[in-house]
């Protein structure tokens, strides 16, 4: 238990941060209940899949650049196909964005293992070329969104025999999360996959004498990026009922929270649960600063601070965990 | 080990070539290994044995020539083609992930839990626990879960590279007798090693490379280190007539205080206890084989690491230094093996130069343009650097951007110079003009530390050369006598008892 404890400490202290910032809420915003937990959450949803994605690279030992700019393209890409579809096209169109995040992952990846020009400057490259692509589809926010869609991250969830009133707290964006990541990321972590792409961002030539194909890895990496990238453009058009072609502040906030959450920048360490936690906090703190109507632009500041204070003070546990 | 020359081979390598650019790396390599059969894999340095060990475990492809395994055709595409052809390498750096755990290692591998961890505890590890994270655990344990999961994997050839390097003695033995019991169990194995109490201890051949080609094929015997020697340097005989030096080879070291004097320096895993002193005016050599501590050495002595035990002297102060700034300002320059780490290669050749005339706090502000330039120039010409290129070091030759990087301390003026393998990879009138600058350099009165990875150049430069092994100097040798026989016998840890006439 203690081991689980020292190995997970992460973890367990942005969870027990994240439980600290809703007493927090409910102290500064007395009526802070159910439906807010409820808006919150959906309101988190693109950047809490922008962050999965891009911790996925990050483990392999990558940076995805392009990710704010592909959930742009399949947020438009969904809200062009479904607007005015039947809810059977409308889910064959999902499967289509899905798909279509896979490919343009796929994509960034290839080119990087192909030229073998750094991550950040190809991704970068990249970032011009999907929002190019995603206004070249909707110029302009529109389109729809079919309504048993946004019923899947709209509101509570409801169980058959359990009180709403128990229920509601649960919010269904919440739900929706969890079971995308845990249909799509837990199963590839557990296998041999998983292990290959924390190896290849641990030792790349360690891995390749291990008889790991790194550059095949690489791809597997990005087009997962692109996948939750997909993800996260479904829910801003589920959420909003419209495609939006001008990429969000997806991409530092998912760069912030990867840290934030324990992901080494460089690769190799970390898992998907701390960086989600601290997606969730920072998008807390942000809400309480305007609840407190702090001003917008010292809101950033107070965001910046507490991710450069977070990893400060990871780095200098790490330090001290070395020397004993 | 008669009838396994007989019988078809485990692994039969022939004519295998290999270039890069205009090196031709291997020219005609072949390794043949029975079952059962240990075989030692020896050559000097540069004589295409990692090329060939890169070919076989599918690191590099080949150019020409034959890998056959069990009578096929070996697929050695990737190091993982070359694993399921049979042949399983334990690396001199650990290939195991540090940020994963013990488990997760042997899943990615896809090796059985139950052999491994026999085979560690069989080597005398009984305190591991799979749930370790590799990059946590000490080299040595590392070294042996390394040949653990390699012995799991029961392949028909092991390669083990210099795998007794960086164990302690207790850990050797068992290591070297669960190697001899495998080959007794049929397996075979590419023992590569500097030292030859092992291969006389387990090997049953040695296969010896030189300019890379396969030279020699023999059977273990007592007084086999001798002829295997000859091997390594093949027709080079006789050293190359030294001239005759000035200096009395600094011999009077009685009266004179050292410019540096090292005593018992350890540092790393490596560096055991070397002790030596450096006179003014005096080259002094140092020779070794690969990883015998002498990059550990001059890190040291530049200031970028610090040692574990020992002291050093400058000018008969002891001092410590804990940044290169600290060896700078003691006079110790170092020009480092990878010239990539001295130059900055986007910058001009006359920028290059002037950097250290730059690098103290007080000069910053306006830079003396005049008297740089003219420092600069003089440097330039006396070292002939070809400037046509000048723009950008990057686009030197490689023997140009390393007269940069010695020039720039010539222009400086220099009290102390460490040159750890100046000359790899440079053209020979290159290196003659180098050669020339160091004695200038000496002759001027400074103290130049001259590591060498070529074994010819000893003679041409030095006027002494210490000889480390093991992390431990093992000889010192004046430059007259430093033919390559005897600098290639010493750096085996062999005597010098039985080629001088006492």
């Amino acid at each position: 238990m203690t081991r689980f404890l020292s190995k997970n400490s992460r973890t367990v202290g942005l969870a027990a941060l994240l439980a600290l910032l809703l007493v927090a809420t409910k102290l500064i915003q007395p009526d802070f209940g159910a439906s807010g937990l409820e808006s919150l959450a959906r309101a988190v949803l693109p950047f809490a899949f922008a962050t999965v994605g891009m911790t996925i690279v990050v483990i392999a030992g990558g940076i995805d650049l392009s990710m704010a700019a592909m959930m742009a393209v399949a947020s438009v890409t969904a809200a062009v196909l479904m607007e005015g579809a039947s809810d059977g096209q409308a889910a064959i169109a999902v499967l289509g964005v899905l798909v279509l995040g896979l490919v343009m992952g796929a994509i960034n990846g290839t080119l990087i293992v192909l030229t073998r020009v750094p991550d950040i400057v190809v991704t970068l490259a990249m970032l011009f070329v999907w929002q190019g692509v995603a206004l070249l589809i909707l110029n302009a926010p529109g389109g729809g969104a079919a309504p048993w869609l946004r019923d899947l991250v709209v509101g509570g969830v409801v169980l058959p025999g359990l009180p709403t009133a128990l229920t509601e707290w649960l919010p269904k964006a919440v739900l929706f999360l969890v079971i995308a990541v845990a249909l799509i990321w837990v199963p590839i972590r557990r296998s041999r996959l998983g292990l290959m792409l924390y190896a290849i961002g641990s030792d790349q030539l360690a891995a390749f004498r291990s008889g790991i194909p790194v550059g095949l890895t690489r791809i597997v990496a990005y087009a997962l990026a692109g996948l939750f990238a997909a993800l996260g453009g479904l829910s801003v058009t589920m959420g909003t009922g419209i495609g939006e072609p001008i990429p969000g502040p997806y991409l530092m906030a998912s760069v912030a929270a990867v840290v934030l959450g324990g992901v080494v920048l460089g690769g190799g360490r970390g898992g998907i649960v701390g960086p989600v936690l601290a997606v969730f906090i920072l998008r807390l703190v942000r809400m309480d600063l305007t609840l407190l109507s702090v001003d917008p632009n010292v809101t950033a500041i107070i965001e910046g601070t507490i991710t450069v204070a977070v990893v400060m003070f990871g780095g200098l546990l790490a330090v001290r965990g070395m020397q004993k | 080990m008669a009838e396994s020359e007989t019988t078809a081979p485990v692994l039969d390598a022939e004519g295998v070539s290999k270039r890069f650019g205009a090196v031709q790396a291997l020219r005609d390599a072949s390794l043949r290994l029975g079952k059962g059969e240990i075989v030692a894999l020896m050559g000097a340095n540069g004589a295409g044995k990692s090329t060939l060990v890169k070919i076989l475990t599918g690191a590099l492809r080949r150019d020409t020539g034959h890998v056959r395994i069990r009578g096929t055709e070996a697929r050695l595409n990737s190091p993982a083609a070359a694993r399921r052809s049979g042949l399983v390498p334990v690396y001199q750096e650990p290939s195991l992930i540090p940020d994963l755990d013990v488990a997760d290692n042997l899943r990615l591998g896809r090796t059985p839990v139950d052999a491994f961890r026999h085979w560690v505890a069989e080597m005398g590890i009984s305190d591991l626990r799979l749930d370790d994270v590799i990059g946590d655990l000490p080299l040595a344990t590392l070294r042996i879960l390394d040949l653990a999961r390699a012995l799991a994997a029961e392949p028909d050839v092991l390669m083990l590279d210099e795998m007794t390097a960086a164990l302690p003695t207790d850990l050797v033995e068992k290591v070297l007798r669960v190697v001899r019991q495998q080959a007794d169990g049929g397996r075979s194995i590419i023992y590569i090693s500097h030292r030859f109490a092992e291969i006389a201890a387990i090997c049953d051949r040695a296969t010896v490379l030189r300019d890379g080609a396969t030279v020699g094929n023999l059977k273990i015997e007592p007084g086999i280190e001798e002829r295997v020697v000859e091997l390594m340097l093949g027709g080079k005989v006789a050293p190359v007539a030294s001239e005759t030096r000035s200096r009395a080879a600094a011999s009077g070291d009685s009266a004179i205080i050292p410019r540096l004097r090292l005593r018992g320096l350890k540092a790393g895993t490596r560096l055991a206890d070397v002790s030596f002193e450096l006179n003014r005016g005096e080259v002094l050599g140092v020779v070794a084989l690969e990883g015998q501590g002498q990059d550990e050495l001059f890190d040291v002595l530049a200031g970028n690491r610090r040692p574990a035990a020992g002291s050093l002297e400058v000018d008969g102060r002891p001092v410590a230094f804990g940044h290169p700034a600290d060896a700078i300002a003691a006079g110790l320059t170092l020009v480092p093996g990878d010239r990539a780490h001295a130059l900055l290669m986007s910058r001009s050749v006359r920028e290059n130069i002037a950097l250290p005339l730059l690098a103290r706090l007080r000069d910053w502000g306006a830079i003396r343009v005049r008297d740089e330039a003219a420092r600069v120039t003089s440097a330039i010409e006396r070292l002939q650097i070809d400037t046509r290129a000048q723009g950008e070091v990057r686009r030197l030759s490689g023997g140009n951007q390393q007269k940069v990087t010695i020039a720039r301390w010539i222009a400086k003026g220099v009290n102390t110079l460490l040159l750890f393998d100046p000359t790899r990879g440079i053209d020979v009138r290159t290196k003659r003009q180098i050669y020339g600058l160091v004695r200038e350099l000496a002759g001027q009165g400074a103290a130049v530390l001259f590591y060498t990875s070529e074994l010819s150049e000893v003679p041409q430069a030095c006027d002494r050369v210490v000889v480390i092994f093991n992390g431990r100097v093992v000889d010192v040798i004046p430059a007259a006598e430093a033919d390559e026989a005897t600098l290639m016998r010493a750096a085996y840890g062999l005597s010098r008892a039985g080629t001088e006439p006492a």
